[in-house]
């Protein structure tokens, strides 16, 4: 927001020739439902598949990237694609039920039609992050986003230094893809922890909110960079603890969740300041965005 | 060879007649039906009156319609069976050439300050792109300004060319059209008007005098830095908004406002059949970025003008060079509670920051 005022504001930028892509960016492409998996109470994640010969392979994303998921008739929301590039079987999304379109999204069974379009946003600038020690940290459904990273930094792990991660939930009921929690918590490569608000008496991990944990385990700021993704409340005390334990504000990668429509940066819904979240995020810095969080 | 043409007063029937014979739909301003006082652009056809005056409404519909369809779904079930069902996508790819007659140079420039977001984004908007090109804009230079216009603080003017493809000009018996860009230059070379000649000179003399009529320029070049300065202020921008009933008029009435909503309709009532609309929205109204958790990153109505106001003349401008605002002054005439932006602006601009009123008490 600082060297705005640098340009004359008079002026209009000039208009540049630019060729008529030959896609329409508000035309969904098709996908089917390949499979439907009850996570928790309030989240089931899709596995879809797109329409079309080799419409898979053809589509390329990068981690952290999002989709318009469309059930026509109802409506389009956003969701972070959470399998990472390399799953060239079917696009993964995890959906909390909490308005209309995701209560339609719930619905839907094995075989049915949605639309997607993607992949729209930017990405985690992971090629930028080589040799550093990466702390992960997901809040209840801020898992999906972090989920892509981490599956895509794992497959990279030698580029990497250590690989921690820190994933959060209310209750043990409450923590999705819990299929895979076994494998994440051996995993050679990856520090795991799990930590829930509320434990049952069968919870061997942590309890304690994601700051509270976080700030016991206090991984060291020197050669890292944390990325964490989860509600609001969540991202501003952990945004807190991890300044407090020397963590620059450019080294903290959050990503921000607005309400969108256009998803191409025009509807004028998710703009924080000049940024637009469709087109300049969902991926900010913290010092990009700390006065909006 | 110069493409000025001269248009009387009487011949105005004539020449749009023409322009629909081939085969154009001519908007112009027309008193609207039953409403008092309303001018609005509409299609016209032979024999019904024009206006001359300010149109209500600006006439963005013409590039952006208040309700337009992005596409037709149709899902076929022949089978009860999911997997076997199939769904056919058809976008909307019907765009008429349009012509629209003496609207206003702020009107033409809120079409140059939405080309940017719309065409020079990270994406093209197709269907705004299609109904742009088929668009031919004919500009009716204003003779002087009025009280709640300010096209020339805003780095426009009365005779401002920009989004316009012809300015006309009125003069004793007639008008002077001049033609701005290729597309304009064409049409009037084409036309049976006959050359403007000497009267071109008069154009340019009642330009320059209206011109010289107008109030004192303002100068809001600061005024990106400052808003940027005290967007964190939340008692300037309480203070600022206490009157607004949200009610979104000036968003509606504004050439330059564009923010949208995207919903599906069904056409049958179950689903099968169903049309996606892009309709306009307000970011006035608190729903606009209400999130389906009950969160919202606009609450209040604070927040919501520091949105637009922020957008128009800081935000905007960051990214496109310009203030999103062309003067036109609709919002100022037409607010209920009679907020003022001009005003708001201007009093932005000489706030105190946070840090100047620390530096004052300590």
């Amino acid at each position: 927001m600082a060297d705005i005022a640098k340009t004359s504001p008079r002026m209009l930028k000039g208009l540049a020739p630019r060729p008529m892509p030959s896609g329409n960016p508000y035309l969904p492409q098709t996908a089917r439902v390949l499979d439907v998996i009850r996570e928790t109470a309030t989240i089931k994640t899709l596995r879809v598949v797109l329409e079309g010969e080799d419409a898979m392979q053809r589509f390329h994303f990068e981690p952290g990237q999002v989709a318009q998921l469309s059930v026509f008739g109802v409506g389009e929301a956003t969701f972070v694609i959470n399998s990472p590039p390399s799953q060239k079987d079917y696009l993964q999304f995890s959906i909390m039920e909490v308005g209309e379109v995701t209560r339609a999204l719930h619905r839907l069974t094995a075989g049915e039609l949605i639309g997607v379009r993607a992949p729209l946003g930017n990405f985690f600038p992971y090629a930028d992050w080589l040799g550093k020690n990466i702390v992960l940290i997901g809040g209840g459904i801020g898992m999906a986003p972090v989920r892509t990273i981490m599956l895509h930094l794992l497959e990279r792990a030698s580029d990497y230094g250590q690989i921690s991660l820190l994933y959060g939930a209310r209750t043990p009921k409450d923590m999705s893809y819990q299929y895979e929690l076994a494998d994440w918590l051996k995993h050679k490569d990856l520090a795991c922890c799990l930590c829930v608000d509320k434990a049952d008496s069968d919870w061997p991990h942590k309890v304690g909110m994601v700051p509270e944990v976080l700030k016991e385990l206090a991984p060291s700021p020197q050669n890292s960079l944390a990325v964490l993704c989860g509600p609001p409340i969540m991202i501003k005390y952990t945004v807190e603890t991890l300044l407090n334990l020397g963590f620059a504000e450019e080294n903290i990668v959050t990503t921000l969740e607005r309400r969108m429509k256009c998803g191409i940066g025009i509807c004028g819904r998710c703009n924080v300041g000049s940024r637009y979240v469709c087109t300049d995020g969902p991926v900010f810095t913290c010092r990009e965005v700390r006065a909006f969080l | 060879m110069s493409s000025d043409r001269f248009l009387a007063h009487t011949a105005i029937g004539d020449f749009l007649e023409g322009l629909v014979q081939t085969g154009y739909t001519v908007y112009c301003p027309q008193k609207e039906p039953g409403v008092r006082q309303s001018v609005i652009f509409a299609p016209w056809q032979k024999g019904l009156p024009i206006s001359l005056e300010k149109a209500t409404v600006a006439p963005k519909h013409l590039v952006l319609p208040q309700s337009e369809v992005l596409f037709r779904y149709s899902k076929h079930k022949e089978s009860a069976e999911p997997a076997k069902q199939s769904l056919t996508l058809d976008a909307n790819e019907i765009f008429t050439p349009t012509l629209l007659f003496a609207s206003r140079p702020c009107d033409a420039r809120g079409f140059a300050i939405l080309d940017r977001p719309f065409l020079q984004g990270l994406f093209r908007d197709p269907y705004y792109a299609r109904r742009r090109e088929a668009l031919c804009v004919v500009s009716l230079t204003c003779p002087s300004g009025c009280a709640t216009c300010f096209c020339h603080w805003t780095g426009a003017g009365p005779s401002s060319p920009e989004g316009s493809d012809i300015l006309m000009t009125e003069i004793a018996e007639g008008f002077v059209l001049q033609g701005i860009t290729d597309k304009g230059k064409e049409l009037l070379l084409a036309s049976k008007l006959p050359e403007a000649g000497e009267k071109s000179q008069e154009a340019t003399k009642a330009r320059k005098a209206a011109w010289q009529s107008l109030s004192p320029v303002q100068d809001l070049s600061t005024a990106p830095q400052k808003l940027a300065e005290i967007f964190a202020d939340q008692a300037f921008w309480s203070q600022a908004t206490q009157a607004c009933l949200a009610c979104g008029a000036c968003t509606y009435l504004c050439p330059t406002c564009y923010c949208f909503n995207i919903t599906d309709e069904s056409l049958d009532g179950e689903n099968e059949q169903g049309v996606r609309l892009r309709s306009w929205d307000t970011c006035m109204a608190k729903q606009f970025t209400e999130e389906a958790s009950g969160h919202n990153p606009r609450p209040d109505k604070a927040q919501r003008m520091r949105n637009r106001i922020s957008h128009k003349f800081s935000s905007y401008p960051e990214n496109w060079g310009s203030f999103s605002c062309s003067g036109c002054g609709r919002c100022v005439t037409h607010c209920p509670v009679g907020l003022d932006i001009r005003e708001i602006v201007l009093k932005a601009i000489h706030a105190k920051t946070a840090q100047q009123n620390e530096k004052e008490t300590s």
